[in-house]
């Protein structure tokens, strides 16, 4: 018995009035723990029961202790008849298994039920006594920490960063199966949450005991993502980076948290651990069957080999990392952005326990990633991220990640001295710098001298998917740049489509990037970061949006103009029209090199020894591939053409100048990226917001051309914006950082619902979960600053002249004692790992939660809009109290990973899965920024901080 | 295209005063209109008629909203078109209506764990909840809390040009509070602020309307249209304070809801003021004695002595019967007020004279009810002081 789950159920309040005869309710509480079960007395007649109970103990094993959430239902007796649920709540106990997170699980939660939503709360007490297990065939992880946070987490340093751990868990999915049908919806949306807290539980524990036979203790950038395959079941994967932390010392934490003088994490390469066959490194150097890069020459491997071999590289089988933000040194060049895709047919997973086929389709994704980067003369992957989108039995699988060469010298196990590597580029461009060798490029690129030091080569455009270094030497702002792509499609069935599907992606993957470039340029930048390319499938079209975080590098060329060409010059109207487009773009690039405040050095361009002939302009991006089971040769270089000359006559350039200028600037006060971090910003208030907003569009004309399509989709993006920068006018100046867009096209299967529509029309939803988004007021910099803060704090001052004034201040609040106890706990939640101005004290564990909210009463809920209004609300609640009974005050790496809407309004039915997930933390101010002593119990601190939230 | 769902949440909820306003003010949202859409026969619209106008016609009255806010100069400086302000409208305005249900009780709004809402934030949702408008109270004022009151809305809502939605608004909220605290003990003003957590202004409205709503006082004749809710609550106050049971002992079991029937009975007494021919001329001496050379309205007041003086000792000794308890306002402004204005006295005047008038009863030998003469004069002279205006 190696631990001890004891559970005390204290009271209830709020409850829903379950007998109309009286207007009470006789409620009490069933606590389960994987089949154990205890009762609470029946507290009779009362909506806020006080039931005090005793603690239930429970005797578990580790393992269940990882995978099962305690249970806890709340119910109302009835005497002659069956008892009815009020509503559960589960709990996850996994912050309690490790030494350093929270102790004890205690506060109010809201009683969640799937068809009503909140209904009431419960204030409940949870510990966990865990008897030391010697067992070295233990099949528990306990103590290993996750993190959702992409960068090493604040309050710790990283002794070690062990690589790559992956894990994947398929079942079932309950909603498919024959039970199904005879049991109440209710029924089978707990019998589907439960499962996957289950699994994903399961999934944890066994990434845990991956991470331990490397040898580490922390999963950092953990990345858990669930695949509703329908029928064919559902998978639950995650990937993360494995590291060896260690706690710093209070005292020195705050020195060592400045990214300037945090010792940099060596590597350790050690061996990959109990995975299954895995696949030796000599199988990259054939780089496969997809070999969709241009094939290296000899000469380029043996380099790439002395490159990298002097400490040899053994690292793990994927030398992959979920991270995007580093310490200094770590990264030592930057390849480009590398990426996979693949077009799968699912069928049903037949045994769960050996998900063979899924494990293997990552398998051989990851593998071509891997050699992608090799291709890029890198060893490493960072910034690495999967995903998938499925429609019917299609599914699409993409990897992503940025190549890159990490410093050699932190590879060797246990060598924990940082020294600076003798070939010294400076840390503010050395990553910019060239890993390949410039006389086997692995695509035309066109090199110039740094810009910076002057003495390596650099590439005139770089693409990454990683948040930009913190050393990184940039010039103005940075902005986010979008390219939204719509393309039709053929219906079809099984292998036809998926055919169909491959045959489409590299043409939309090269479009994207097109348009990215463009907009780039436009925006006089020459560079991406946080590059994430989503494509979605529907019944007829697919869909592609490309976001990423644009910055002009010191370190880079300064980006040429667009021009623009005619095919037949000799027309003069035409010419005419050529020549005002063309004034249009030079104006835009003016204006944009104003709003950016992009003011390079003037430099000699000098373009050094490309050794290319023809003058090819053209990106690190070109070695991305296609790879499916059916895809055909595709050369994704522009072939002869320059990339910045767009020629009219091609009716896709015409699309492309349109959507270029189509891009409504933003408007003044704002800022927007995709990023952690605003390039160019670096005065942050602590205010600080986060919001999602979901939209579903119909589209209501069958025959769209793919401009038409095109056309539409991008005002959608650009309207939604629009939208987002008006609701948060009161805010300005404001950033919106880590702005996130995911889109999809639901399955034709749910519109067919929808009969009353006419038969003419093809109608296609659109949803928009726009995860997250944070705004964060920025104060100007230079010398007005002292005098904005001022302003700031007068219109929170004038907040505070509000009706009545003692409310606001926290002294007399805490006497204003209200009749069910103290005031709520202010729970701040942010997509970014950190909060600005503050510092985070303590991670108190993941924030990975799952819910389904069902409606047979649509219409009376307020229709879509309002269900989906209140689910979102519901579930903000639901992770707040979760982060409060832990004892913390905020979510850091927040993120909605999953939003499955589905709608049947003939029957005046809805459902919403919605998949969160986060870090629990426990931060304090920056005591020299606020006069609050550090310590003060958070939930207060941040109450008084609440100016810049309102 | 079109768009089926629109939704945008935020951590800590925004809200927009002006949209809050609008909203409150019954420019009706969708989301809500489809909720009571369920409840409505389609065949009761004919009677209904204003019903219909607020519900059913639900897109057209986000768009009323939408367009006030257009023409308050919001899309000024923001490059946003109509559609994007009718998404953030809407969005506004579901959220008020979630937190409808908590602001029904206030406290829970503090506890509750659906919304964060910042304390300041918090307050001024309620307290622009329980605003009401004074044209409007006036109008419910004395008036029973009944489903029958209620049912009258539209015409109050026609007559004041405040919304139906307004109306019953501000109506439930006047009956819940009237509810709450009509079974609780203690002071009234006190367990408003305390259950409903207004601010001290506003509870002291809410205790006149809900005294007033126990003690059916009628506001409504014509010859009382010329005097405001202020004047009514500042009455009320008065009432409150000095002549129900909590005026003189706050511990004691009942609440001040209701006057003091003790006190109305010794109210009687005070007759021989004019019953008692002396004591009448007496007391008319003493007053003009000390009025003499200083107001210009003496003649009148010397005139008029004997039937002002039996107007307000009538008031008194009628009070003990509940109905005539209802014509308080009524019989100040007929049996009092209004003479004097017809004599065209001053509010100086007024203040003179009542002065006197209650003082000089203290030195009338043979008047041995002293205590309860104070304790009635005391308030009349504010309330009459209060309402002696145009």
């Amino acid at each position: 018995m190696p631990g001890k789950l004891k559970a005390k159920i204290v009271a209830g309040r709020h409850l829903p009035v379950m007998d109309r005869a009286s207007d009470l309710t006789d409620a009490f509480v069933e606590v389960k723990f994987g089949n154990t079960t205890f009762k609470t007395d029946v507290y009779p007649k009362s909506l806020n029961p006080q039931w005090n109970s005793e603690w239930f103990k429970f005797e578990v094993d580790d393992e269940d202790l990882q995978d099962e959430p305690l249970q806890i239902t709340v119910l109302d007796h009835d005497t002659y008849s069956a008892n009815d649920a009020i509503g559960k709540v589960y709990i996850d106990i996994d912050p309690l298994l490790s030494s350093e997170a929270a102790t004890v699980i205690s506060g109010w939660f809201p009683i969640y039920d799937t068809i009503h939503g909140i209904r009431g709360e419960i204030n409940v007490l949870v510990k966990v006594d865990l008897f030391n297990d010697l067992n070295r065939f233990r099949q528990s992880s306990c103590g290993v920490k996750f993190f959702c946070t992409t960068s090493i987490p604040r309050c710790y340093r990283a002794a070690l960063v062990h690589g790559f751990v992956e894990e994947l868990v398929v079942n079932e999915d309950p909603e498919y199966q024959w039970i199904d049908r005879i049991r109440t919806p209710r029924a089978s949306n707990e019998a589907r949450q439960r499962l996957i807290s289950l699994m994903s539980g399961e999934l944890q524990r066994k990434i845990g005991l991956k991470v331990l036979e490397m040898g580490g203790n922390a999963v950092v950038g953990y990345l858990q993502c669930f695949d509703l395959e329908g029928e064919s079941g559902l998978v639950v994967r995650a990937i993360g980076t494995a590291c060896t932390l260690d706690k710093l010392i209070p005292g020195s934490e705050i020195k060592e948290t400045l990214p300037s003088s945090s010792s940099p994490p060596p590597f350790s390469p050690s061996k990959l651990c109990s995975r299954q066959s895995s696949s030796s490194d000599t199988d990259l150097s054939l780089t496969p069957k997809m070999g969709k890069t241009p094939p290296p020459s000899s000469p380029f491997l043996t380099l790439c080999l002395l490159l990298s071999s002097p400490p040899t590289l053994d690292l793990t089988e994927f030398p992959f990392f979920t991270l995007t933000c580093f310490p200094p040194g770590f990264l030592v060049h930057i390849g480009g952005v590398v990426s996979a895709r693949s077009v799968k047919l699912l069928d049903r997973i037949h045994n769960p326990d050996e998900p063979e086929t899924r494990d293997a389709w990552w398998e051989e994704i990851r593998q071509e990633i891997k050699s992608h980067a090799k291709a890029l003369g890198c060893h490493a992957v960072v910034g690495y991220s999967e995903s998938t989108t499925i429609c019917e039995e299609v599914c699409i699988l993409s990897a992503s990640g940025t190549a890159a060469m990490l410093n050699p010298r932190f590879m060797r196990e246990g060598l924990c001295v940082y020294s600076r590597f003798d070939d010294a580029s400076p840390p503010s461009c050395g990553f910019c710098h060239i890993p390949y060798d410039e006389f086997n490029m692995p695509f035309p690129a066109q090199l110039t001298y740094c810009y910076h030091c002057r003495r390596q080569k650099v590439p005139d455009v770089l693409f990454t998917t990683i948040d930009l270094p913190a050393e990184a030497a940039v010039t103005g702002k940075g902005c986010l740049i979008q390219a939204r792509l719509c393309r039709t499609k053929k219906k079809a069935q099984g292998e036809v489509n998926a055919t169909a599907i491959s045959n489409l992606l590299p043409f939309m993957e090269y479009e994207l990037h097109t348009q990215l470039m463009n907009k780039l340029k436009l925006r006089c930048m020459n560079a991406l970061f946080g590059l994430r390319i989503q494509i979605s499938v529907g019944e007829n079209m697919l869909l592609g949006l490309a976001s990423a975080t644009g910055v002009y590098l010191s370190a880079l060329p300064a980006p040429g103009g667009i021009q623009i060409a005619g095919k037949t010059p000799s027309d003069l109207s035409y010419d005419q029209h050529i020549s005002t487009m063309q004034k249009r773009i030079n104006d835009t690039i003016a204006m944009n090199k104003e709003l950016y405040n992009i003011h390079p050095p003037e430099c000699i361009e000098e373009v050094v020894g490309s050794p290319i002939p023809d003058r090819q302009r053209s990106r690190l991006f070109r070695s991305t591939s296609e790879s499916s089971d059916e895809l055909s040769e595709l050369d994704l270089s522009h072939g002869k053409k320059d990339a910045f000359v767009l020629e009219i006559d091609d009716t896709d350039a015409v699309e492309d100048i349109q959507s270029l200028l189509t891009d409504a600037p933003m408007p003044a006060g704002f800022y927007s990226c995709n990023t952690e971090v605003m390039p160019g910003i670096y005065n942050w208030t602590s205010g600080l917001q986060m919001f999602t907003s979901v939209r579903v569009y119909r589209l209501n004309n069958a025959n769209l051309t793919n401009q038409g399509l095109n056309k539409i989709f991008t005002d959608l993006c650009e309207n939604l914006l629009k939208s987002l920068y008006f609701k948060l006018r009161s805010m300005i100046p404001c950033c919106l950082c880590h702005l996130n867009f995911t889109v999809a096209v639901p399955e034709e299967e749910l519109i067919q619902v929808r009969r009353h529509t006419p038969k003419n029309t093809s109608p296609i939803l659109f949803i928009f979960p726009i995860n997250i988004l944070v705004s964060i007021r920025e104060l100007e910099f230079g010398e007005n600053e002292e005098q904005l803060q001022f302003s700031m704090e007068l219109s929170s001052s004038s907040e505070r002249c509000s009706p009545l004034p003692e409310v606001r201040s926290r002294s007399l609040r805490s006497t204003r004692s209200l009749p069910c106890g103290a005031p709520v706990t202010v729970v701040k939640m942010t997509p970014l790992s950190f909060l600005p101005r503050t510092r985070i004290v303590k991670y108190l564990g993941i924030i990975n939660m799952f819910f389904i909210r069902e409606t047979t009463s649509l219409r009376e809920e307020g229709g879509v809009s309002g269900f989906l209004h209140s689910f979102i609300a519901e579930v903000f609640a639901m992770v707040r109290a979760h982060v409060a009974a832990l004892g913390g005050n905020a979510v850091v790496s927040y993120s909605m990973k999953e939003c499955v809407f589905m709608e049947n309004p003939n029957k005046n039915q809805a459902q919403c899965l919605i998949n969160v997930s986060g870090d629990a933390v426990i931060f304090v101010r920056e005591s020299d920024q606020e006069a609050i002593p550090p310590l003060i119990t958070c939930g207060q601190t941040s109450t008084t901080g609440a100016d810049g939230t309102t | 295209m079109s768009v089926e769902l629109d939704v945008f949440v935020v951590n800590t909820t925004i809200m927009d005063e002006e949209v809050y306003q609008l909203w409150l003010d019954g420019y009706t949202g969708l989301g809500h209109n489809i909720n009571q859409l369920t409840h409505i026969d389609i065949l009761d619209t004919v009677i209904h008629q204003s019903y219909e106008s607020c519900y059913l016609s639900a897109p057209s009255s986000v768009n009323d909203a939408v367009k006030v806010r257009m023409e308050g100069g919001v899309l000024e400086g923001c490059e946003a078109s109509a559609e994007v302000l009718h998404s953030d409208t809407m969005d506004q305005y579901r959220t008020f209506q979630m937190c409808e249900r908590l602001l029904h009780s206030p406290v829970k709004l503090a506890n509750q764990l659906l919304f964060q809402i910042p304390p300041h934030r918090q307050v001024m949702l309620i307290e622009r909840y329980y605003a009401f408008d004074s044209v409007f109270v006036r109008e419910v004022l004395g008036k029973k809390l009944s489903k029958g009151t209620k049912k009258d809305l539209d015409d109050v809502s026609a007559k004041t040009g405040v919304t139906l939605k307004s109306c019953r608004r501000q109506f439930d909220n006047f009956k819940r509070v009237f509810k709450v605290v009509e079974e609780l003990k203690g002071p009234l003003v006190e367990n408003i602020r305390q259950h409903f957590l207004l601010s001290d202004k506003l509870a002291r409205d809410y205790a006149a309307i809900v005294f007033f709503a126990n003690n059916r006082f009628e506001t409504g004749k014509k010859k009382l249209h010329y005097l405001t809710f202020q004047d009514f609550a500042f009455c009320a106050g008065q009432l409150i304070s000095n002549w129900t049971v909590g005026a003189l002992d706050n511990m004691v079991e009942d609440m001040d809801v209701d006057l003091e029937k003790e006190f109305l009975q010794d109210l009687k007494e005070l007759k021989i003021l004019i019953t008692d021919r002396d004591l009448l001329d007496q007391h008319k001496s003493l007053v003009c004695t000390a009025l003499r050379g200083k107001t210009k309205a003496f003649n009148e007041m010397e005139a008029n002595f004997k039937n002002l003086s039996r107007g307000l000792v009538n008031i008194a000794a009628k009070l003990t019967n509940t109905k005539e308890v209802r014509d308080f306002f009524i019989d100040l402004v007929e049996k009092f007020i209004e003479p004097c204005r017809s004599d065209k006295w001053t509010a100086g005047d007024m203040r003179l004279y009542l002065t006197h008038y209650t003082n000089s009863a203290h030195v009338l030998d043979t008047f041995k009810h002293q205590v309860v003469w104070d304790r009635y004069m005391g308030v009349i002279k504010s309330c009459i002081l209060k309402m002696y205006h145009d």
